[in-house]
């Protein structure tokens, strides 16, 4: 609970219509996608980075906690607030504030949802690939402090490749201004870089000045069939190797494939173990041959069959195979555990069976599919939670496939970040003196450890369960 | 027993909302207030939170349940099919049943106590005509959309026709005799307020050549009925309409108004029994006629007989076709229109904002919603805005006048009888 006082003090800052104690505004922002709940004390929705700027001010004061929040699309929790206190939306800074066509930069609010963004750069031929499947929602400001990525990345880059500078509200309630318009900028530390993926612990991004590039001609996009998975994970290699980068590297493994057979209209044929979706892009003529090649290069790997959309309908039928794969994987169990591991691309096969021996040794259902070209790999463990002891099972699931990924020179996050469903894996991942670095960088930043607490980093964690447990 | 869910009945359709919050991206009253206790998956936590008795049925609760246009463009893209709408309707039966009144409306109301509404009574009033508004008949869902002391004065209604369209007609126009009797439900939007739709619609299937055959005893579909949660009276009008609709007489239903396609169709599937027989005859007339064979014939019409100019035109999606998938069919009719040039305007797909009763208790939510539908409109450059439904084409003229562009609005089956010869 919150003193009558300190509401009163918010809403002093950003008008008494933007804050709320509400208990049905509470439930509203208690989860992200996570599906965990933590009720907030009161939710602010200011509309600048002066009301920003005091509302961190007070809760150190106050000591309160301050949690920010986009869209509350997070896989990882990062937007919850675990501790209780303030969450802060940002849904009210939701400007395009300029498109600048000479020098391909735009600025923009961190609430402006990015297919919007996306839509109104490309009204004027211009382009902002990151492309996280949930574009269609989440906000320019979530994907900086979750640094989002999506299929475009093998070609493309992920979010903090475009983020030139930002505005940013420090965690006592300072405006800071990192980076800038400029394409090159080396004075002082790269703070963009540090903002960039901290999800919301090291500052509050009120502004992104972001790089754009020309709107590519054309783009053409292909479905390829495999009889095995190796020949899948072969065919990335080789593409790559062939000096051609496609936009995207998509695969699907069988379990996938089964799941979806039954949500699309298109024939995907039983000989078919792995799914490859390709897609290249720039002119016109540069990517028919570019597509050319790819199929020879393919060829011998046990292709199954192919589909190569010629109009933009072909194509988007294409993408709805990949697009239906989510909420077809309900079909095998109605919960589960989305993880989205990277490896060293030419590590996937190697570790898809890994992940296939795991599923056998403690009998659940896994299914595999994502970023083939960048290595990242959605692992989802599929479990009943209602069924007993699935998800302690899943649980040790986990934890192996994250030890597998580790042990092959990879990640156990390619894009999702770590919030609090992530934290207590950390020190697999990093080693002390790692953690210690990044704990001296929050310590003096945040002494008083209000802004986004028990995120990322690992002292906070028995706060998380006792918070848990009071809810 | 009830014909109609109970919220509790939904708990395994609310068990099934993972919170990815894509719905955001769907919601036109999320994005115009930017609340997440306004988006499906707010409204679903909030049911269930209800359910679970973590939240009381208070004022809040009930105008949440009044926030959603029961439009279901979040069940269209929820990857998991929540049907949110539903789960609306059924919150908004549990609140009149739990404060004991016959309507959601009724308890609504009562919420919302803006005495300035009131001052528009009269001049509410005035848009209908108390003599006009009398021949309404009590059961029509006009009279629940259009509560009269909630109707904003500058709101654009329609007049309300002197001469109902049913009683225009005998109950069937004959046809061609190697033709199937088709039956056209109205619904009160085409019967009281935009008769010349329905007349577009007997001109286009005497010259398709199907025999029509009009039900005199036909009322309203009651979706209205529904959205108010008032269920005794969509079972009274379900009654009325199967009978009317008997079985030993046409095979085909068309509708011309996308609501009632739901109304009649969708949610009389639901409801199971002879109410479903008949909402499996439900078929939108636009539909219909492009199944069978219409866009074929309108091409062959000679084009040099159309004397007019050029027309712009562009569509509107209702959503209640939308969500059906219906949203080739109007396009390809109008392509196929001699004379026509048909345009697609940015957002054709977007919720008009119009949601039966919500517009009436939320107008400057709705007017927001319909004012960034007239800027595609705008940039479109049309003459006409073309749609399939009469609520938005009454919520379109309403969101045109006050952006003060001049585009005209229009069903398509008018522009379609526009081109046919006479
Ligand atoms: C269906 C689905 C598909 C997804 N696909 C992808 C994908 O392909 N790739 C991918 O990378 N992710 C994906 N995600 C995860 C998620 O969408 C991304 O992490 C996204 O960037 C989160 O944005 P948001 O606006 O929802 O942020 P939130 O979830 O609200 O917040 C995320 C984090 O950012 C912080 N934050 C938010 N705004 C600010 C700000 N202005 N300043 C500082 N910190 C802030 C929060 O505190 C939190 O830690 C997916 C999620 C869903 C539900
Ligand atoms: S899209 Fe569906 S599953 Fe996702 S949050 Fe909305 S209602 Fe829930
Ligand atoms: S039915 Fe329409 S208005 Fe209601 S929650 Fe769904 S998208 Fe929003």
């Amino acid at each position: 609970m919150l003193a009558p006082r300190v509401i009163r003090l918010l809403e002093d800052i950003v008008g008494s219509e933007q804050v709320t104690t509400d208990s049905t505004d509470m439930l509203c922002y208690s989860y992200d996608a996570t599906q965990q709940t933590f009720l907030p004390d009161a939710v602010v929705f200011p509309e600048n980075a002066e009301q920003v700027s005091l509302i961190m001010k007070m809760a150190n004061v106050e000591n309160i906690p301050v949690f920010p929040r986009g869209a509350g699309s997070g896989f990882t929790g990062g937007s919850l607030p675990t501790k209780g206190g303030v969450v802060l939306v940002t849904s009210r800074m939701d400007r395009i504030i300029e498109i600048d066509e000479d020098n391909l930069v735009a600025t923009v609010q961190p609430g402006v949802v990015t297919e919007q963004f996306q839509q109104a750069v490309e009204k004027v031929g211009l382009f902002y690939p990151p492309d996280p499947a949930s574009l269609k929602f989440s906000t320019l400001g979530g994907n900086a402090a979750e640094c989002a990525g999506g299929p475009r990345c093998v070609k493309y880059g992920v979010t903090k490749d475009y983020i030139l500078g930002l505005q940013v509200v420090t965690p006592q309630g300072d405006i800071i201004r990192t980076g800038g318009a400029t394409m090159k900028g080396v004075v002082g530390y790269d703070l963009t870089k540090l903002m960039v993926g901290s999800e919301g612990t090291l500052g509050i991004i009120t502004e992104l000045i972001i790089k754009l590039l020309p709107l590519p001609e054309a783009k053409k996009t292909m479905l390829i069939m495999f009889n095995s998975i190796d020949g899948a994970a072969q065919a990335v290699s080789a593409i790559i190797r062939g000096k051609i980068i496609p936009t995207t590297l998509e695969f699907m493994d069988a379990a996938t494939i089964d799941c979806v057979r039954k949500a699309t209209d298109m024939e995907l044929p039983e000989q078919a173990q792995a799914v490859l979706i390709v897609e290249v892009d720039g002119d016109a003529d540069l990517i028919e041959k570019q597509a050319k090649r790819i199929l020879e290069i393919v060829q011998p790997l046990g292709v199954v069959a192919t589909r190569v959309a010629i109009t933009a309908a072909e194509s988007e039928d294409i993408w709805k195979v990949r697009r239906s794969v989510s909420a077809s994987l309900r079909n095998v169990n109605p919960d589960k555990f989305n993880e989205d591991i990277c490896v060293p691309r030419s590590k996937v096969p190697e570790m898809i069976r890994k992940v296939d021996l795991i599923a056998q040794k403690y009998d659940i259902p896994i299914v595999n599919f994502g970023h083939a070209g960048d290595g990242n790999i959605h692992v989802n463990i599929m479990i009943d939670s209602k069924v007993a002891d699935q998800a302690e099972r899943a649980e040790k699931a986990i934890k192996e496939v994250f030890a597998g990924a580790l042990a092959l020179g990879g990640t156990m996050s390619g894009e999702h970040g770590v919030g609090n469903t992530k934290a207590p894996y950390i020190p697999m991942e990093l080693d002390p003196a790692a953690v210690a670095y990044m704990k001296a960088i929050k310590q003096a930043l945040d002494p008083k450890n209000v802004l986004n607490p028990g995120k990322i980093l690992l002292e906070d964690l028995e706060t998380i369960e006792q918070a848990k447990q009071a809810n | 027993m009830s014909n109609h869910k109970k919220l509790e009945d939904f708990r395994q359709e609310i068990d099934k909302c993972v919170k990815c919050g894509a719905c955001q991206a769907q919601c036109a009253v999320y994005k115009t207030l930017k609340r997440e206790s306004t988006v499906a998956r707010g409204k679903v936590a909030i049911a269930e939170a209800l359910l679970d008795k973590d939240l009381p049925l208070n004022d809040r609760f009930v105008l949440d349940m009044s926030q959603c246009l029961l439009c279901g463009s979040c069940y269209d893209k929820c990857p998991n099919l929540v049907p949110t709408d539903e789960i609306v309707m059924a919150a908004r039966r549990e609140i009149a049943e739990r404060q004991g009144l016959t309507t959601f409306g009724k308890v609504l109301t009562g919420v919302i106590k803006r005495p300035k509404l009131m001052e528009t009574l009269v001049k509410g009033g005035q848009f209908f005509g108390p003599f006009l508004f009398k021949k309404i008949p009590d059961h029509s869902g006009l009279r629940l959309r259009f509560p009269v002391p909630f109707i904003s004065q500058d709101r654009a209604i329609p007049e309300f026709s002197d001469q109902p369209f049913r009683s225009r007609y005998p109950e069937l126009i004959p046809g061609d005799d190697d033709k199937p009797l088709v039956a056209f439900f109205t619904g009160c939007m085409i019967n009281y307020t935009y008769p010349e739709v329905g007349e577009a619609l007997v001109k286009v299937m005497r010259f398709m050549g199907f025999p029509l055959q009009i039900p005199q005893a036909q009322g309203c579909c009651g979706l209205p009925a529904l959205a108010a949660g008032d269920e005794e009276t969509v079972d009274l009008l379900a009654d009325a309409n199967v009978d009317a609709f008997a079985a030993d007489k046409a095979e085909v239903v068309v509708t011309a108004c996308a609501s009632c396609h739901a109304g009649i169709g969708k949610h009389y599937r639901d409801m199971g029994g002879d109410y479903a027989v008949l909402g499996d005859k439900v078929v939108d007339v636009l539909k219909f006629l492009v199944d069978n064979g219409l866009v074929e014939k309108l091409q062959q019409l000679n084009h040099k007989d159309y004397k007019g100019e050029t027309l712009r035109v562009t569509y509107h999606d209702p959503c209640h076709l939308r969500t059906q998938g219906i949203t080739a069919e109007p396009r390809a009719l109008l392509r196929a229109l001699p004379g026509v040039e048909f345009v697609e305007m940015e957002g054709a797909d977007r919720c008009c904002g119009l949601g039966g009763t919500f517009s009436v208790y939320h107008y400057d939510t709705s007017r927001k919603i319909g004012s960034r539908k007239a800027d595609g409109i705008a940039a479109s450059q049309a003459d006409v805005v073309a749609s399939a439904c009469p609520g938005c084409m009454m919520q379109l003229q309403d969101s045109i006048q006050h952006a003060g562009l001049p585009q005209r609005v229009s069903h398509v089956l008018q522009l379609i009888a526009e081109c046919l010869p006479e």
